[in-house]
């Protein structure tokens, strides 16, 4: 899709800028496993965005520049929803990217892939702003959380490639199934609007949700 | 910890998505720091966001904007540094995040309510208006006032343990009932049980007193 969007080069280095990131051990050996990494020629000819998002945590303003190129119009598309004009969704947009900035440090590229992180942050805000409530969530430092897996070195590949794999399933999904959760995950609608946009039941709304994500799960379990 | 009853997929995914409402998104955040099963699902369900985003036509951007972004990002309040957490010597919380922040703190800084029945309750302040989040304790061995519910009720058990119709829910668990059950959860004996409960309607109690107290209580 984007053949040749000018990236720099972006030098993923894994010094440490300070010592927030103290309860993250694992955060430098990821970054060497991302240096050592072939840049993917099959799939897309999308940058890395994994590794451009921590070149960014380490203050890397030319893959910040980067990044913003590439995602800032994509998260203004996803705020210009219905009652947000131009000027709204800008704001929003910007401010996201601002916030990618500020948090970049706290991505862990073995738990998600950059669109997916860059997802969380601009739903967290759209969802501030329109809904005018939190996005109530996990703390990952929580001593009472049940932790993750132990991951592996290879997970951080995974992640990327579960994002290619999830953007290849939605495109596979029947038209209806794509169709709600285009509506529910992008245009912010509730299960209760999405039956009222298209005329279908309730129930029909969700178990379509729950169709097709369970095909976009299946694949990714499919493949590993 | 073994965790039998999970939320459905529509809510993790509608949790994901950003439009359940904040009492639901409680309980499935909470629920999600026990579960690494329906961690995992909503992790993927916040991936499936991030392909439509990487999908979505651009929209261009104004001149300027990442000038802007940047005179933002010096204006933005500095983000608190993520401080290592001690775990030696702390007692482990009962409570996880992202409820102690809603209840005010951990299981011994709570202010429980009288629900009757030997029953106590801590209404949670989450925005405005229906669907309505508590926590409930209720006596080892004692049942809930019965009730049936107008809409659909999720209980998370946080502590101790429950049986309702032949099904036991554990710690972790979540219990789906919705207006056409007529339910009497009944603690197990041995440990007070502690719940997380979210509603969209009020609750209906059969019981006569529970009825006459209802519009006071604030259940």
């Amino acid at each position: 899709m984007i053949s040749t969007l000018a990236i720099p080069r972006v030098s993923v280095t894994p010094a440490r800028r300070d010592s927030s990131r103290a309860g993250r051990p694992y955060h430098r050996k990821r970054l060497e496993v991302l240096q050592n990494e072939e840049p993917s020629s099959q799939n897309d000819k999308q940058p890395d965005w994994s590794a451009v998002l921590c070149a960014v945590a380490e203050q890397d303003r030319a893959a910040f520049s980067a990044l913003f190129a590439h995602f800032a119009p994509r998260v203004k598309s996803y705020m210009l929803r219905l009652g947000s004009d131009n000027t709204h969704a800008e704001e929003l947009a910007q401010e996201a990217l601002a916030t990618v900035w500020r948090k970049a440090d706290r991505y862990d590229p073995s738990r998600a892939a950059a669109s997916t992180w860059i997802f969380t942050i601009a739903r967290n805000l759209r969802i501030d702003a329109f809904r005018r409530r939190n996005h109530p969530e996990l703390d990952p430092n929580d001593p009472a959380l049940v932790p993750d897996q132990p991951v592996s070195a290879d997970t951080v590949v995974e992640q990327k490639q579960d994002a290619v794999r999830i953007r290849e399933a939605l495109a596979e999904l029947p038209e209806e199934q794509r169709e709600v959760l285009k509506l529910s995950f992008f245009d912010d609608q509730t299960h209760t609007e999405i039956s009222e946009t298209l005329g279908i039941p309730l129930g029909t709304v969700k178990s379509r949700i729950r169709l097709g994500f369970g095909r976009i799960r299946t694949t990714l379990e499919d493949e590993e | 910890m073994s965790i039998q009853h999970h939320p459905d997929d529509e809510l993790l995914v509608s949790y994901a998505s950003g439009e359940l409402p904040e009492a639901w998104s409680v309980l499935v955040a909470t629920h999600t720091a026990l579960c690494t099963d329906c961690r995992g699902k909503v992790r993927a369900a916040e991936a499936v966001g991030g392909a439509l985003v990487s999908d979505a036509a651009p929209v261009e951007m104004d001149a300027g904007a990442f000038e802007a972004t940047m005179a933002r990002v010096a204006a933005q309040p500095d983000e608190p540094a993520v401080t290592p957490v001690t775990t030696v010597g702390v007692a482990k919380p009962v409570l996880p995040q992202p409820l102690r922040d809603y209840a005010g703190g951990d299981l011994n800084s709570l202010k429980w309510r009288r629900l009757g029945h030997g029953a106590y309750h801590v209404p949670l302040v989450t925005g405005r208006g229906a669907p309505t989040a508590r926590l409930i304790r209720i006596p080892a061995g004692r049942p809930v006032p019965e009730h049936g519910h107008n809409g659909l009720e999720l209980t998370m058990v946080l502590q101790g343990s429950f049986v309702d119709g032949g099904t036991r829910f554990g710690a972790g668990d979540v219990e789906i009932a919705d207006s056409d059950l007529e339910h009497q959860p009944m603690a197990e004996p041995g440990q007070d049980c502690i719940c997380l409960a979210v509603t969209d309607a009020p609750l209906r109690f059969r019981g006569a007193f529970a009825r006459m107290v209802q519009p006071f209580i604030g259940i």
